[in-house]
């Protein structure tokens, strides 16, 4: 059989409080699997607490080539930011 | 220029990192993939050296230590390729073009391990030149590379001390073990020296490889390196380094060393090497056995999705 074993994307929680974080992939048959081979690949030294797994078929990405137009957006949008305002030095806790 | 070409040497200008879905030029892909799939096979590789002495080590505390050791070198072996898959490199393809003979590992993994020493030396020389190698590379520019290579590297440290530890035990012990662990320091001095690639003026990918800052040393200057941390490491030890024109230079600043056999870095490299046949049959050999149970997960995870798809 020519088929690989379709390709996992693998998010770990380093500890509690933090986020899950992408850490690399894997190819497995099934969800659990992919789970079990996570688990024994990327948190051999207790670097995790929790592990998402996904088929990477699954994962909508924006794309590198509209990056610019894609988050044009949120570019002129200083106002956004607490910086945008003046408020005096003297003025406490701001 | 073009706007692509503009963005890719302006992330390259500001020193920050290439990620998956950007675009390069067909020659950085190319090189890319050619070098992380020649890293994730010596990995994989690697693991037989040393595996071969995991049933037979001397106490169950080496018996865990070597396990986990090689089960890092797989573990190396598939950030690797996932890094490699990336780049739109398929993980079976790169598996046939190893099997094949069609893509390299380094040649040192061609070079047997004779007695258990050899697993102590692998750890102190192999590994440590791996180590000088590989850090250079946790900034290498295209990111998901660098990134294994972070986790790679912080790993490989307990390799290096793990084999640098078991050489220290072995030396308090008997004349006989002393003998075996200069033995074997003997027998992985030089090719440990040629991991780093051949004589700068005869390597003729280094200049574009820095350009694209995917290397960010040459050759030399990285086995340079390795020499003058061994020395002292050697001393503390109390082996002694195969050369005989190893001396301080302090003139240079740097220990000076023999000259490299590359007669022999060529042959071993061409295929001609004491165990490369040997290394990738084995390779083979698993690949093959391992089929039915590829086909096996398959057909069960097909089964269980077809059910649960009826009962929903």
């Amino acid at each position: 059989m020519s088929h690989d074993w379709p390709l996992y994307e693998v998010f770990v929680r380093g500890k509690r409080g933090l986020n899950h974080v992408h850490v690399g992939s894997l190819h497995a048959a099934d969800d659990q699997m992919a789970l079990h081979h996570a688990r024994d690949l990327y948190t051999r030294r207790n670097e995790g607490v929790s592990i998402w797994v996904v088929k990477a078929t699954d994962i909508t990405a924006s794309s590198p080539d509209e990056k610019d137009p894609f988050f044009a957006p949120s570019g002129d949008k200083v106002y956004r930011h607490p910086t945008f305002y003046d408020i005096p030095d003297d003025v406490p806790h701001m | 220029m073009t706007d692509l070409q503009e963005h890719f040497q302006r992330t390259l200008d500001r020193d920050q990192r290439l990620e998956p879905r950007d675009w390069v030029p067909d020659g950085y892909r190319k090189t890319m993939i050619r070098q992380i799939a020649q890293h994730a096979h010596s990995e994989i590789i690697g693991m037989q050296p040393e595996g071969n002495w995991i049933t037979r080590a001397p106490s169950l505390r080496r018996k865990a230590i070597l396990l986990a050791k090689v089960q890092d070198e797989a573990g190396h072996g598939l950030y690797l390729y996932s890094a490699a898959e990336t780049l739109g490199a398929e993980r079976a393809e790169l598996t046939e073009k190893l099997i094949d003979g069609k893509q390299k590992y380094s040649s040192i993994f061609n070079y047997p391990t004779l007695n258990f020493a050899d697993v102590g030396v692998i750890g102190w020389l192999v590994d440590g030149a791996a180590i000088c190698n590989q850090v250079p590379l946790c900034r290498c520019s295209y990111g998901p590379y660098a990134r294994a290579m972070i986790r790679i590297c912080k790993e490989e440290s307990f390799h290096q001390r793990q084999g640098y530890e078991l050489l220290m035990t072995m030396m308090r012990g008997t004349d006989a073990q002393r003998r075996m662990v200069q033995d074997a320091t003997d027998r992985w001095w030089w090719p440990s020296l040629m991991m780093f690639g051949p004589p700068d003026g005869d390597s003729p990918n280094t200049e574009q490889s820095m350009a694209w800052k995917i290397k960010r040393h040459t050759n030399d200057e990285l086995r340079q390196r390795f020499v003058d941390m061994s020395v002292p490491q050697a001393e503390a030890l109390g082996a002694t380094l195969p050369d005989p024109s190893l001396c301080w230079n302090a003139e240079r600043g740097h220990y000076d060393f023999g000259e490299i056999d590359w007669s022999e870095f060529k042959q071993v490299v061409r295929g001609n090497g004491p165990c490369n046949a040997q290394r990738v049959a084995h390779r083979r050999a698993a690949h093959d056995n391992g089929a039915w149970v590829r086909e096996a997960a398959l057909a069960h995870a097909a089964k269980h999705s077809a059910r649960e798809e009826a009962a929903a």
